[in-house]
């Protein structure tokens, strides 16, 4: 009997290990293992034999089982695994092929970047950001910026007003806010402040609605240095750490000294002239680039926010304005102002 | 204003190239916009001729052909001008010279006459228009010698964007006490230092008198009267001057005028004094629709505040602004009466914007002139008048003047140049400067006693304005530190949360897949028709503009959905088919704006804005949201789509949108819905009416527009305090109930949270169903819920009981569960 066994335990050891598929394994196992097994029939015998017997061959028995089962076990892992490796080989696809479209992806519109950028910029030289209204009072736009009534000043910029209400206005640049702000906030004062603005003229370099970012600092001792220095930190946030900033006077109502601002073209790096010895087209030759209005708060306009703390003998600063389409013109070669506000899908994703 | 430079040398030679002079003014603060060439861009090759004989064209009745001696011998040159004659000594052009233009002049052949040469018209040489014959020049001057001794050709020429608080810079003179103050090139005597001999019969006052009714308005008024005037055209010097300065010469008395204003700053008026009844003027303000005809020949309606120079019959001239026809000077003239007066700027630059009418004198007396430049241009006008129009000066000026202002005096404190400038200018260097710029100083210790000349009294007016001449003179590129505020460091700026809030709510919707668009804030005033708004409707009363740039941008918008729609329709246009925008902006409403919220403003200032200007998010779709693909086409957005994306623009600040069904005009009326967060109403969301989208040429289009403040106010992000949600789990169960259709799913979701109380933490709708076996008009819903407690583990029988609470709150909005 123990003979018969380990014939049974070699026989089935031999063609669980030649298997070749899992089904072929199946049978196997329903053959050495199933109920009608050789085997499975020993052990169900076991009791009938004599007791000295019983012992031996159970034990060999279980053992021959146990050995098959583990055997059937581990061929089914090594089946299983190159099977599945067949199939698998089977279940090409084209790699090729596009992949699912995803939804869109949506684009942040220029100008909005641009504004961000500076005013992030002028965060991190401790600036806060205000936004006021676009509909603005005669007095924020122009009088409390000393345009006084009648002013030739005011013919510079050509307004919008409001029908019914000859007061009342677009405003045309947003130092309004400067007033706004310094009424609601003692000095020091050092804000930024973004914002549609309306001018009453329309061609490629200028468009009726654009927008402006403003800033303004007072507090004692400031000076026309500080404003150097600022807006050199701000112009090479923008442009580029290698930019320098050049001062020219100038002249505006509402700051004395006035300057208007350019930058060191960083096309041809200020040279007026690109590698290939052509003329620069973004500078014009001239090396520099007209970026901004600058200048010292006027005293008469600080003298409109006395009340608030305003002293101009106590307190002075600087203000400034710069066109953001500008910026984003010069930083990425948009030709015509006009095309910020066409929000062509194919210029708005050009921008990520 | 244009610049010749050889008249500005007259006064102050920098000894430079006029395009370093320029870049050196534009670096102190005298904007020169470009240096021109006026007449041949070369004086080579042009000479003085004598014409020697002039004999008609064998072959062309208009030509004749002349025999011209220029200097190395003689020529023959064809000429076509009907004035040419033997004897005359005139400008010629031999061949190589360089016209105008930069033409090469060549010999030519003309009716088969060799021509060498071009005998030159003033408008050739561009000296003046005249085209009718050639340039006769002085006898005395010798054949050959270069033209250029006579005439400037080739001449440089400043084109200078003069600033509004630089009167003086409108003359000549200015220019050049300018380039003599950033220069020290030294400054001419003032050419109006020298006035006329009057050798004239009897008195002005034998000749004219003036009456000046509104002394106001006119500070002064000064006149001469000149006899024995001789009309004719100006020497050639004279109008090649005023043609290079962009002034077309007429004659020699409207000339002379012309030039003294170039000169000075300061506008002249002649009169043909005989046209003048009595030689009587009058200085009035008009009466309210009085009419006039100007120079231009235009009739003119005048309002109450026009001033007025009027003689015996009536107005004659708009004072400051255009002179009328009745007076002005002709061929017939004899006798001038020069007027030089000086006006009231505002009134002046009122009365021009009034009546759309601005003339280089108008430009001028806006800015306010000071009085005593009447007295300099009165006096270098008369000599002119002399030398040139051979005329007569009657002794005595009428001068009608009010107080003139005294000198400004204005101390200049050292610490202050170094206090706002941040930089040390030496005292001496600020006198120099200043005394350059025609300023009085008296040194005072460290400071300084300024006075301001009468060129400047308007402009320089307080310490400050002397800081900025300083300043300028001194070189702010070449010697300003650049520092930065110590004190903002200390005062830290940054974003106010609802900033960085609104920013994310961009990023946000950015992020779904939405382009952000800028939109126009004007519309035209038909919107908010083709919008179906109706006329009571608020949003159909916009703001209107009073001098919009077209009717079609003449209403501020009251909705950003129109700037949306316009945008989808031009894209729509080029062949775009799906599209997905949004703009963040802000709509313009009549009234003030809400006294606070949080958009109100850090700074709102003290007077309360003219409009209320909300900021909102809106956004519009159209078209499949993804591209098309082999694996299949997206479906078009619908309302659920983007209402998806609207609730994932409240999650990503931290607040929950509520919707209820509402209609709007121009949404389509089943598939809208009012949007409103933290109990606050916010704005709506819909699929658009078909005939708003048939307006805009669209198929079909899916929009929703929020308002900002509430969503901002509701927001917690940024805001959040830790829950725990690991300590003790959670109970998950489904559950679906059957109702009548119409029931909302948003009222079966708050009878389950009614009926959960706090320890149901969500219940999120996952599957609708509606069929037959449920019977006609009933549908199913299938929520998901969750139960957690914080502070201990839920028992199956603490949910059994929640579930039962449930089911009693479901079957009072007739709902039972399906078990």
């Amino acid at each position: 009997m123990l003979e018969r066994i380990e014939e049974i335990r070699a026989e089935a050891n031999a063609a669980i290990g030649a298997a070749a598929s899992s089904a072929e394994l199946e049978e196997l196992r329903v053959r050495y293992l199933g109920r009608k097994a050789e085997l499975t029939g020993v052990l169900r015998g076991i009791a009938d034999l004599a007791p000295e017997e019983r012992g031996k061959v159970g034990g060999a028995a279980n053992k021959a089982r146990k050995e098959l089962e583990a055997l059937l076990e581990a061929s089914a892992e090594r089946l299983d695994a190159s099977e599945l490796d067949a199939r698998l080989v089977a279940d090409r696809v084209d790699v090729s092929l596009p992949g699912a479209p995803p939804r869109a992806v949506g684009h942040t519109h220029l100008i909005a970047r641009t504004t961000r950028q500076i005013e992030d910029i002028m965060v991190g030289l401790g600036y806060s950001v205000a936004e006021g209204p676009e509909i603005e009072h005669d007095y924020y736009n122009f009088t409390a910026l000393n345009h006084p009534p009648g002013h030739p000043a005011r013919m510079l910029q050509d307004t919008f007003y409001v029908r019914s209400h000859p007061e009342v206005l677009l405003r045309t640049h947003t130092s309004p806010m400067q007033i706004r702000a310094m009424e609601t906030q003692p000095p020091p004062i050092f804000i930024v402040i973004p914002g549609k603005v309306y001018r009453r003229d329309s061609d490629a370099t200028h468009s009726p609605m654009f927008h402006q970012m403003e800033g303004l600092a007072i507090a004692e001792g400031l000076t026309l240095a500080d404003l150097q220095g600022t807006l050199l930190a701000m112009v090479r946030g923008i442009f580029g750490g290698e930019r320098e900033v050049r001062l020219r006077p100038h002249f505006f109502p509402f700051t004395e000294p006035s300057v208007e601002v350019d930058v060191s073209c960083f096309q041809c790096e200020g040279t007026g002239t690109l590698a290939d010895g052509e003329r620069c087209n973004l500078c014009k030759g001239q090396g520099w680039i007209e970026i901004l209005g600058a200048g010292m708060v006027d005293p008469n306009v600080l003298g409109f926010v006395a009340d608030s703390g305003y002293d101009p003998e106590r307190v002075q600063g600087f203000a400034f304005g710069l066109g953001i389409e500008r910026v984003a013109m010069l930083r990425h070669g948009v030709p015509d102002l006009r095309r910020f506000f066409d929000n062509d899908v194919r210029m708005l994703e050009q921008f990520s | 204003m244009k610049v010749p430079y050889s008249w500005l040398r007259e006064y102050c030679d920098p000894g430079v190239a006029p395009e370093e002079l320029a870049e050196r003014l534009v670096m102190t603060g005298t904007e020169v916009e470009r240096v021109t060439i006026a007449g041949p861009p070369s004086a080579e090759s042009f000479v003085v001729g004598k014409v020697l004989s002039a004999e008609q064209h064998p072959d062309a009745d208009r030509l004749r052909v002349c025999a011209v001696d220029v200097g190395d011998g003689e020529r023959t040159i064809v000429c076509g001008a009907p004035n040419v004659a033997a004897g005359q000594t005139v400008a010629v052009a031999l061949p190589g010279a360089r016209m105008p233009g930069g033409e090469k002049l060549r010999k030519a052949m003309l009716r088969g006459v060799a021509s060498e040469g071009m005998i030159l018209a003033a408008d050739e040489l561009e000296v003046g228009d005249d085209h009718d014959g050639i340039l006769v020049l002085d006898e005395g001057l010798s054949a050959g010698a270069p033209l250029s001794e006579v005439l400037p050709l080739a001449e440089p020429v400043l084109e200078i964007e003069v600033t509004p608080n630089r009167v003086d810079c409108f003359g000549v003179h200015g220019v050049a006490r300018e380039v003599h103050a950033i220069s020290a090139a030294p400054l001419a005597a003032d050419p109006w230092a020298q006035d006329a001999a009057a050798e004239g019969q009897g008195e002005v006052s034998d000749y004219a008198s003036v009456t000046v009714e509104v002394p106001d308005l006119c500070p002064r008024f000064t006149a001469r009267v000149f006899t024995e005037v001789e009309i004719g055209p100006s020497p050639i010097w004279l109008r090649a001057r005023l043609a290079a300065a962009g002034q077309r010469p007429i004659n020699n008395v409207v000339d002379i005028t012309n030039y003294v204003m170039l000169l000075t700053a300061q506008p002249l008026h002649a009169f043909d004094l005989d046209k003048v009844p009595g030689g009587a003027l009058t200085v009035r303000v008009a009466a309210e629709g009085e009419k006039m005809t100007t120079l231009d020949d235009v009739e003119r309606t005048l309002d109450a505040e026009t001033v007025l120079v009027c003689d015996g019959n009536g107005p004659s001239g708009i004072a400051g602004i255009m002179g009328g026809q009745v007076s002005e000077v002709s061929a017939e003239t004899t006798r001038v009466l020069l007027e030089v007066a000086n006006w009231n700027g505002t009134n002046i630059l009122r009365t021009s914007r009034q009546l759309g009418l601005r003339s280089e004198a108008s430009s001028r007396f806006e800015k306010q002139l000071h009085p005593v430049l009447c007295w300099r241009a009165q006096a270098i006008a008369s000599r002119l008048m002399l030398e040139i129009c051979g005329a007569k000066l009657v002794p005595g000026t009428i001068d009608v003047v009010g107080e003139i202002p005294e000198p400004r005096r204005i101390r200049l404190r050292a610490a202050r140049v170094k206090g706002l400038l941040g930089m040390t200018v030496a005292q001496a260097d600020q006198v120099s400067y200043l005394e350059r710029l025609g300023f009085g100083v008296e040194v005072d210790g460290e400071d300084l006693e300024v006075e301001v000349p009468p060129d400047r009294h308007y402009d320089v007016t307080r310490e400050v304005d002397l800081i900025e001449e300083v300043a300028r003179v001194h070189g702010i590129d070449e010697h300003l530190p650049t520092t930065l505020p110590a004190v903002a460091r200390t005062v830290g700026g940054g974003l106010t949360r609802e900033q960085r809030l609104c920013r994310r709510a961009e990023d946000g919707l950015r992020d779904l897949g939405f382009d952000q668009a800028v939109g126009w804030s004007f519309t035209d005033p038909g919107e908010p028709g083709r919008l179906r708004i109706p006329d009571d409707d608020p949003r159909a009363d916009p703001v209107l503009m009073s001098n919009p740039l077209s009717e079609d941008q003449s209403a501020m918008r009251t909705m950003v959905l129109g700037s949306l729609l316009d945008i989808a329709s031009r894209n729509v246009a080029r062949g775009v088919d799906r599209l997905a925008l949004f703009e963040a902006g802000s709509v313009y409403l009549r009234g003030a704006p809400p006294a606070d919220g949080p958009l109100a403003g850090a700074f709102r200032g003290k007077i309360s804005a003219p409009a209320t200007e909300p900021l909102r998010f809106a956004a519009l779709a159209l078209g499949p949201l993804a591209a098309r693909s082999w694996r299949g086409d997206a479906e078009a957005v619908d309302f659920f789509a983007l209402k998806g994306d609207l609730e994932a623009l409240a999650r990503q600040l931290g607040a929950e949108f509520a919707f209820a069904p509402a209609a709007e005009p121009f949404l389509h009326p089943g598939r809208a819905a009012a949007v409103s967060v933290g109990g606050e109403a916010a704005g709506w969301i819909g699929e658009l009416h078909p005939l708003v989208c048939r307006a805009w040429d669209l198929d079909a289009a899916v929009a929703f527009e929020v308002d900002a403040a509430p969503l901002l106010a509701a927001a917690s992000a940024g805001e959040e305090t830790y829950e725990d949600v690991t300590t003790f789990p959670a109970a998950y169960q489904d559950l679906a109930v059957v109702l009548p259709t119409e029931v909302a799913a948003t009222t079966v979701r708050e009878a389950i949270l009614a009926g959960g109380g706090e320890l149901l933490r969500s219940a999120d709708v996952f599957d609708l169903f509606e069929g037959a076996q449920l019977g006609e008009g009933r549908k199913s819903l299938a929520l998901s819920l969750e139960f957690r407690a914080p502070d201990r583990t839920l028992t199956d029988a603490e949910v059994t009981g929640l579930r039962d609470a449930i089911k009693a709150t479901l079957e009072k909005i007739g709902g039972t569960l399906r078990e």
